[in-house]
């Protein structure tokens, strides 16, 4: 038994719900309480999606458990047909359908509907939704995909038009910027030459998925979804796969390079015309402030590994914490983490993850919506990255994440939530105008001034406030003594006080916990300038 | 203007029912816990089930700006299923953790599931179990279950399980009963401060401790339409249950609190005196809307069972016509005043089936139609109008004060129909 307060993944059966939502001419028959049927508003009101998710739920009731439940999900599912006449049908059941164990696969196997029905186990005990969206998905395409001919996997039969052609694997309902990204790379696929020979799951229909042996390789645009179906074609069909995810310039660059020579055409015209303008943006010295910034990762493991290296090669920031919710993807995070020197965390407990920022300190943090609201909390700027996705992840206007735009985007996203160079030496100089006080905050965090920032506590500035819902964590309930370290007022001497005021208070928090642990590693029951100066000179970089 | 205008509205014969059975569309009642918790800061809701109940409760609520909400999910994994940990002793860690972490908490609700049902999970058993090692604590449990209880049902065995808790001693207070926003129960208690109705007590009230003495004698008034569960261990308790339409709008605030007065023996001169100013303002609220709402057709899809009062509220008050009135669940006893102050023929449906009913949207092309979150952006894309239902339960619509709040979260959509040029 696990005690959740908040989940970044939703059931193995919402993952099913988001490819069948994706595609075209597919109905889900579920067999489920009525209370599961909450999950169409994530695509109604989150996604603005105009239509219903093409789910039919049993609905079974308490009363249906003692007669016959599975007479119930027959009903269902023929009616399902007959109403939407689906091309393809995939049945399955909620967590409390397992339980009273209907097999509506064989259920409906035996209604001998004049469709493919694809039957989904999925173990709602054990799996959450990324695995179910990639298990479905993989089903759809093993069940609907010809075997491979004669003389596969090696010579797959394909037409051979004059130039390749790709499919585009991974993009879904209710994914982060999946709609932006794939205009995007079909743009790219566009200029390099190569076309799409199939988008699934997004905009594909059962027809769409039976076609997919017919290019010539795959790109796993969201390993999270599209990796099961890739392995699959790629043992089955013999397709290649590019796995390279076009986050940022470099990676970006890698993609345009690889999926190239996979279709044999020239990649030098589209690299050399990117059109990105994160390098120069980059290297222009208003950017110099953001050097060595410490940007604390977490998200999905594609998403967050692929954000730490444009965080420390794109942006010069130091990955000082990197993270995945999705175990599946553990080892991909693993390796990334050792490769910025990091210790992984690997953890769907979010009071988890808002311990390790706080024990971080970043100066930013990139991850999801939970993050985001953590990041408010301890007042550290914050840029999403990743789902589980919220209404703002949806914005009317194009905003890829992907490609050489989405680099463009990245920079943008990430870097406006800080404090500008020019705007920090201004704060500096000005800070201590009334005009100008440091109660009146950075204007861009559209934050209220705090009044308490100027008071002797340090509870303010080491971003933990005080009082509201919302402060504490379930797991990790601090008390009133542990937020003002205990006799804080004489720790501190006036002198060491004052100065410690005359930081720019947007690293005052910093310099006074950094001077609180290096008193504290040293034993000194006091603060005076002398400690302040030299914690400055030990934490200095 | 006079203020006996119900019964001469009164119809001569009640609106057929429909039954209807199929594929339903709302939620179930762990909803409830999103205005519950809030209304109770002393209690703690732990839900115990899968996965999708701590998503459900995330989405439905959107709470994912609370760290540390005062509602948790003990979920379920596949261990506790195989056998291969204790149930017992699973769920005695969790409470165990969540209560010395949160010594604050007075009252721990361990809320049901459809799982924790399905595998016959004896929570009862397990509260009596957590209470007799936590004698500090009152822990008690009810069924949120979607297999049992839909949307608001799931306060109805929220407030059921609490009466047994109530207390005796004086108990011949007034005691109104629903969960209602504190701002509004304020309102009602200076009303019927000015009528010299009393004691008044609130069931819940803003503290899971504090309970109301219940007992014979006491007598109450629904203030929500979904609380059948309740009433009915009230009455079990010796509580008579006072009958009179829902307090949305001039016209049901005023019969509200007239079922109230005569039962204390307040003159109906006084009442009149008393409700004439609070009736006149609600009035004058109502009108602002009137030209927008009258003789515009509505048709209610099932939800929180508040739809038979709102269609009496929106047809009676403010010329809407309803077309069709459909409620998850009908309790006849305790809405016979307002079915019998529906429009004659009003068709109401009991049940769902939620494909037939959209075809009967369809059809019938309504001016507005309330529905569920899931069903109202893409009737949007089709053309027609929404009003979220989910709306009627967060938002304070009770009593005469907010009787033009009520009439304006109909009048908006149609509004922002009208003012649009996109």
């Amino acid at each position: 038994m696990q005690l959740a307060v908040w989940t970044y993944e939703g059931p193995p059966h919402v993952g099913a719900m988001r490819v069948a939502t994706a595609m075209k001419d597919v109905h889900y028959v579920l067999h489920a309480p009525q209370g599961d049927t909450y999950a169409d508003l994530l695509f109604t009101m989150i996604e603005r999606r105009d239509r219903r998710p093409p789910v039919t739920y049993t609905t079974f009731q308490a009363r249906d458990l003692g007669t016959d439940t599975a007479e119930l999900f027959r009903d269902a599912a023929k009616s399902a047909y007959d109403r939407f006449r689906p091309a393809a049908m995939l049945v399955g059941a909620s967590c409390t359908a397992e339980l009273i164990q209907d097999d509506p696969g064989g259920l409906a196997e035996a209604l001998a509907l004049p469709c493919p029905v694809v039957p989904l186990e999925l173990p709602s005990y054990q799996r959450k939704e990324h695995w179910g969206a990639a298990e479905t998905f993989y089903r759809l395409v093993r069940h609907l995909c010809a075997p491979a001919t004669a003389g596969a996997p090696d010579a797959p039969l394909r037409p051979s038009p004059e130039h390749k052609r790709a499919n585009i694997l991974g993009p879904c309902a209710l994914g982060f910027r999946h709609r932006d990204d794939l205009a995007e790379i079909t743009q790219l696929l566009t200029r390099l030459g190569i076309g799409v020979n199939v988008v699934a799951p997004l905009g594909a229909t059962p027809v769409d998925i039976a076609r997919l042996p017919e290019a010539d390789f795959n790109i796993v645009l969201y390993p999270e979804i599209g990796e099961e179906a890739a392995r699959w074609l790629e043992k089955t069909h013999g397709m290649p796969a590019v796995r390279t995810v076009p986050i940022g310039v470099g990676a970006t660059a890698e993609f345009v390079e690889q999926v190239a020579a996979l279709a044999g055409v020239d990649p030098r015209a589209v690299l050399d015309d990117a059109g990105t303008r994160l390098p120069w943006w980059s290297r222009s010295v208003d950017s110099t402030y953001l050097t060595a910034k410490r940007v604390f990762i977490f998200g999905d493991a594609t998403h967050a590994v692929a954000a730490a290296r444009v965080a420390q090669d794109e942006l010069g920031f130091e990955v000082c914490g990197l993270g995945c919710y999705n175990r599946e993807f553990a080892r991909e995070l693993r390796a990334a983490a050792a490769l910025y020197g990091v210790e992984p965390l690997i953890t769907d407990d979010h009071l988890e993850v808002e311990l390790a920022i706080q024990a971080a300190q970043p100066e930013l943090v990139l991850g999801t919506q939970m993050e985001r609201h953590i990041a408010k909390r301890l007042r550290i700027p914050c840029a999403v990255i990743s789902a589980p996705v919220h209404v703002q992840d949806f914005p009317a206007r194009h905003s890829p994440q992907m490609g050489f735009e989405g680099a463009n985007v990245l920079f943008d996203s990430w870097v406006h939530p800080l404090v500008m160079g020019l705007e920090e030496h201004l704060l500096t100089m000005f800070r201590d105008d009334p005009e100008f006080s440091d109660n009146a905050g950075a204007s861009h965090l559209h934050t209220s001034p705090l009044a308490g920032r100027g008071t002797a506590h340090g509870a303010v500035e080491g971003g933990v406030r005080t009082g509201e819902e919302g402060v504490d964590s379930l797991l990790h309930h601090r008390s009133a003594a542990a937020r003002v370290p205990a006799g804080g007022e004489e720790l501190w001497a006036p002198d060491a006080e004052a100065e410690l005021r005359k930081i720019p208070f947007f690293v005052r928090g910093k310099a006074r916990r950094n001077t609180e642990a290096f008193a504290a590693a040293r034993g000194l029951a006091r603060i005076d300038l002398a400690t302040l100066y030299d914690a400055k000179a030990h934490y200095g970089r | 203007m006079s203020a006996a205008a119900p019964e001469r509205l009164r119809p001569a014969s009640l609106p057929q029912v429909r039954r209807e059975r199929g594929q339903r569309e709302v939620f179930c009642g762990l909803t409830g816990i999103v205005w519950l918790h809030r209304k109770m800061p002393d209690a703690f809701f732990l839900v115990v089930g899968s996965r999708t109940c701590a998503h459900l409760l995330q989405s439905a609520a959107g709470v994912m700006i609370f760290a540390e909400p005062r509602f948790a999910t003990a979920i379920i994994e596949e261990r506790d299923l195989a056998g291969l940990a204790d149930l017992d002793a699973e769920l005695d860690r969790v409470v165990t953790r969540l209560l010395d972490r949160r010594p604050e908490i007075r009252t721990l609700f361990l809320v049901g599931s459809c799982p924790s049902e399905v595998i016959k999970l004896d929570l009862p058993r397990a509260a009596r179990r957590l209470q007799d090692a936590r004698p500090g604590s009152r822990i008690l449990s009810y069924s949120g279950s979607g297999i049992e209880t839909t949307f608001t049902e799931g306060e109805d065995a929220c407030l059921a399980a609490l009466v047994p808790q109530a207390p005796t001693g004086d108990v011949s207070s007034l005691l109104i009963v629903g969960a209602l926003p504190d701002i509004v129960e304020d309102q009602f208690e200076r009303l019927f401060a000015e009528l010299g109705i009393g004691p008044v007590r609130f069931f819940p009230g803003r503290s899971a401790t504090d309970l109301p003495p219940i007992g014979p004698g006491t007598r109450f008034l629904l203030a929500q339409p979904f609380l059948g569960e309740t009433a009915r261990v009230l009455e079990a308790r010796g509580a008579e249950r006072l009958e009179a339409p829902f307090p949305f709008g001039a016209e049901g605030t005023t019969a509200w609190v007239r079922a109230a007065a005569r039962a204390f023996g307040v003159d109906e001169m006084h009442l009149r005196q008393v409700v004439a100013p609070y009736r006149e303002r609600a009035k004058r609220a109502l009108e602002r809307h009137r030209a927008r709402l009258e003789g515009k057709t509505i048709f209610f899809m099932p939800d929180s069972q508040l739809e038979v009062p709102l269609a009496r509220f929106l047809s009676a008050e403010l010329g809407m016509v309803p077309v069709e009135v459909c409620t998850p669940f009908l309790h006849t006893r305790h809405l016979a005043e307002e079915l019998a102050l529906l429009p004659a023929g009003t068709p109401v449906t009991e049940g769902q089936d939620v494909e037939a009913q959209l075809d009967r949207v369809r059809t019938a092309r309504p001016d507005l139609t309330v529905c569920g979150l899931g069903l109202a952006n893409p009737l949007e894309a089709e053309g027609l109008t929404t009003k979220w239902a989910i709306e009627l339960v967060f938002t304070p619509i009770h009593g005469f004060d907010q009787a033009g709040d009520l009439a304006e979260l109909f009048a908006r959509p149609l509004r922002r129909r009208d003012v649009l040029r996109v």
